[in-house]
């Protein structure tokens, strides 16, 4: 008859294995490095985490998905919904298609120092959009909307680049887009009719 | 290595990655040339794209695996003491990955598959290109299947005693290939041949970044950790010391291991379709995968201390001095580890959760990578060669001088051409452009820039050639005596008498890593199947 159990059970397992950890011949400049280490990583985890958490730092990451290949027949993407445009709330909403090869439409006036929200999708494949020296950063996947909300600090003239190749054509992909200081900013016309409120 | 049957597995492997290598290196040049628009005459996207197709596939994937095979068998056979196991199996699993290569090359090489080594659906390659690289990974699968039974039969043999740290290294290395390929595995046998074929009409592209990214990570560990063995196994010795401690060793390349998996969505961060908590999961998870890499230049360093010390060199620095600069290992050594910082920190950036968007897809990634995948590894795969090679083919290296002037060009080139790579970055040039056609006062900026990695490219060029060249020259000696050195494998300060189960096999870090896995990427990937999400239908390019 047995009478030890034949398999250790899960706790001493863990106990074992954490006596065996300590049992490691670690060289104490080595454990001071391994210290500083981990403080180090932890010093940048606990940064990234705050920011996240409390600030909403985030990166792109609204998952919503949408019919690339009927773009034009749904309400918010149709062609003469796309750009700027204020909603009822007063936000400053920027409605953008990627294709092959440009991004439309291919100039927009957004004001600097207000916080813009950009929604964009594909017609056709895989792109991604940059506006160098801004954080406007976001991949632009065929099925899903990409928003980003963002700031524009600097008044100025911005290329809009595609930053993933989707053919042939990818280094001709670009359009522009000017930030105009806040004062000199007009809404455009357009969102007057969808009900803005706050235009003049 | 007195085995001829084996030597000639391994040199099989060891020319097909360099003669790939070399090839690729021309390639990098014209690209070079051609995207800073200095000769209008080669002016041509559809060149350029199919060439950036065919140089990332060969540097990626085909010089890594095959090195990565060669380099196992060589290293199973020393340190075990075993024949190969099942030898015709191991030459199917190379033909397999040769024929693979070249089904792949050929839509590659005629413009059929410009579609990058990293092929994003929806736009989709000849199915043939799919077709090659799954072959490719089968064979390599059939080495990890050797590996394994290699070790597991060493293990049963040799009870209670400590494996090899070399050989702990591979087999861990073999395992985190199994797990990482898997990702793409299915992302290629599900989704893009059916598609390439027209079996399936559409295909969720967010699904298939989602799988590449299970790969995209680990592979690079899985590239990595040749370089990483040589660190420990071979640099203590070739300077004349110790190293500084096998057990820590172990645990770096289990940490390595098991948390190089949990965390490709780091490759993510812009993307749509994967929601931000997940992200934040995995941006934790790179950088706890950091610590390994601290705690190896750690053991390096110190390694590399005693060694000075023992060669009598003094003082806080001295020993630096005093270390044989003139032997391959430990010169490649010194400069992988140069490049690891500067490739570390930018890691560290493009790592960063929300500072990644300033850096994203521009030109600095190219420029981060050539730097730590060109530079840190392949210059240790490098002196892996010039070290194996007297034993591969029986003759002394045909000159080592050439060697050394091989792997300082190689490090000066490599800084000449990434430097200016990363300010482009930051200067906002868009990764994988072919031309600078926007219109805009900004890219007047990038001119200079662009015109110095032309020069890095140059060196490169030259650096590779050297090395290709005296591989040869020393295979194919015809006057040489006979050598008959033997792998020496460093010796730690404390020798390991007996370890626990868990430093010396891998059945609990294969479970281990089955449950992170399940955790970090088990509902990002059933999302696909619970949401209304529309497809794509195929593109060409
Ligand atoms: C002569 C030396 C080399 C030069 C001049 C060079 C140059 C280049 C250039 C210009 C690109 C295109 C990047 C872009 O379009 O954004 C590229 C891509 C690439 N290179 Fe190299 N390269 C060299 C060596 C290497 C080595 C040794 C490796 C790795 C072992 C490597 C790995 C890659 C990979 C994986 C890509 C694909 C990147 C992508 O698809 O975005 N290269 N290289
Ligand atoms: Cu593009
Ligand atoms: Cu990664």
């Amino acid at each position: 008859m047995q009478t030890e159990p034949t398999k250790p059970t899960y706790e001493q397992c863990v106990r074992n294995f954490f006596a065996q950890l300590q049992a490691i011949h670690v060289d104490h400049l080595e454990q001071r490095w391994i210290t500083i280490s981990l403080l180090v990583i932890g010093l940048f985890v606990g940064i990234m985490t705050l920011d996240a958490l409390f600030d909403g730092i985030n990166p792109p990451s609204k998952v919503e998905t949408i019919d690339s290949a009927k773009l034009h027949l749904s309400k918010e993407f149709a062609e003469d919904n796309l750009g700027v445009q204020v909603d009822d709330k007063g936000n400053v909403v920027v409605r953008m298609v990627a294709g092959r090869y440009s991004f439309f439409p291919k100039h927009i006036d957004v004001p600097a120092e207000t916080p813009i929200t950009l929604r964009w999708v594909s017609s056709d494949v895989l792109h991604g959009v940059h506006i160098p020296m801004t954080n406007m950063s976001t991949m632009i996947v065929p099925g899903y909307v990409a928003e980003i909300t963002t700031t524009f600090p600097k008044p100025g003239e911005y290329p809009v680049l595609c930053n993933e190749y989707c053919g042939l054509g990818h280094n001709h992909m670009w359009s522009n887009i000017s930030v105009i200081a806040k004062e000199d900013w007009k809404a455009p016309v357009k969102s007057a009719v969808k009900g803005g409120s706050n235009n003049e | 290595m007195n085995d001829a049957a084996t030597r000639k597995l391994v040199l099989s492997h060891l020319w097909v990655a360099f003669i790939a290598f070399a090839v690729a290196c021309l390639q990098g040049e014209y690209q070079v040339l051609e995207r800073s628009g200095f000769i209008s005459a080669l002016d041509s996207p559809s060149v350029y794209f199919a060439s950036v197709s065919t140089h990332g596939v060969l540097m990626a994937f085909v010089l890594t695996t095959f090195f990565i095979m060669g380099f196992g068998y060589t290293i199973a056979t020393s340190t075990l003491k075993q024949p190969i196991w099942n030898k015709p199996l191991a030459w199917v699993g190379f033909w397999l990955a040769l024929v693979g290569v070249v089904l792949a090359a050929i839509p590659l090489l005629t413009g059929k598959a410009s579609v990058l080594y990293t092929f994003y659906p929806p736009i989709v390659a000849h199915a043939a290109f799919y077709i090659g690289a799954t072959l490719l990974v089968v064979g390599s699968w059939v080495w990890c299947v050797i590996m394994l039974v290699m070790f597991t039969q060493w293990k049963k043999a040799n009870s209670g005693q400590p494996v090899p740290l070399a050989m702990f290294a591979t087999v861990m290395n073999a395992m985190l290939w199994l797990w990482t390929s898997a990702g793409v595995a299915v992302e290629v046998l599900f989704q893009l041949i059916p598609f390439a074929l027209g079996w399936i009409d559409t295909i969720d592209p967010g699904l298939a970044r989602t799988l590449f990214a299970w790969t995209l990570h680990p592979i690079v560990y899985f590239w990595l950790i040749p370089a990483y063995t040589a660190f420990y196994v071979f640099v203590p010795k070739q300077a004349g010391g110790f190293l500084f401690s096998d057990e820590m060793a172990r645990l770096a390349f289990i940490v390595l291991a098991v948390f190089a998996l949990p965390i490709g969505f780091h490759h993510l961060y812009m993307d749509p379709e994967q929601a931000k908590g997940w992200k934040l999961l995995h941006a934790i998870g790179t950088f706890v995968v950091a610590l390994p890499t601290l705690v190896t230049g750690f053991t390096v360093i110190a390694s590399l201390e005693i060694a000075g010390r023992l060669r009598g060199g003094k003082g806080l620095f001295g020993w630096i001095g005093s270390l044989p600069w003139t032997n391959t290992m430990v010169l490649s050594v010194i400069l992988s580890l140069l490049m690891l910082i500067f490739g570390g920190f930018g890691g560290i950036v493009n790592a960063s959760y929300a500072m990644n968007a300033m850096v994203h897809n521009t030109a600095w990634v190219p420029g981060h990578f050539h730097l730590i995948f060109a530079g840190t590894t392949v210059i240790m795969y490098f002196a892996i060669a010039y070290y194996l090679w007297p034993m591969l083919v029986k003759k002394p290296l045909f000159s080592k001088q050439m060697a050394l002037v091989q792997l300082w060009t190689w490090f000066i080139g490599m800084s000449i051409l990434t430097t200016p790579w990363h300010v482009l970055g930051l200067l906002g040039q868009p990764r994988r452009i072919s031309t600078v056609v926007y219109n805009n006062l900004l890219t007047l900026a990038w001119k200079p820039y662009e015109f110095m990695m032309i020069f890095g490219g140059l060196i490169l060029l030259a650096s590779a050639f050297l090395f290709v060249y005296i591989l040869a020259k020393t295979q194919l000696n015809p006057t040489a005596e006979v050598c008959e050195a033997e792998i020496e494998y460093a010796e730690p300060i404390h020798a390991v008498a007996s370890l626990p189960e868990w430093l010396n096999g891998i059945s609990l870090w294969n479970k281990v890593i089955a449950v992170l896995m399940a955790i970090s990427f088990g509902y990002p990937i059933l999302q696909f199947f619970f949401m209304d999400s529309y497809g794509s239908s195929p593109w060409g390019f």
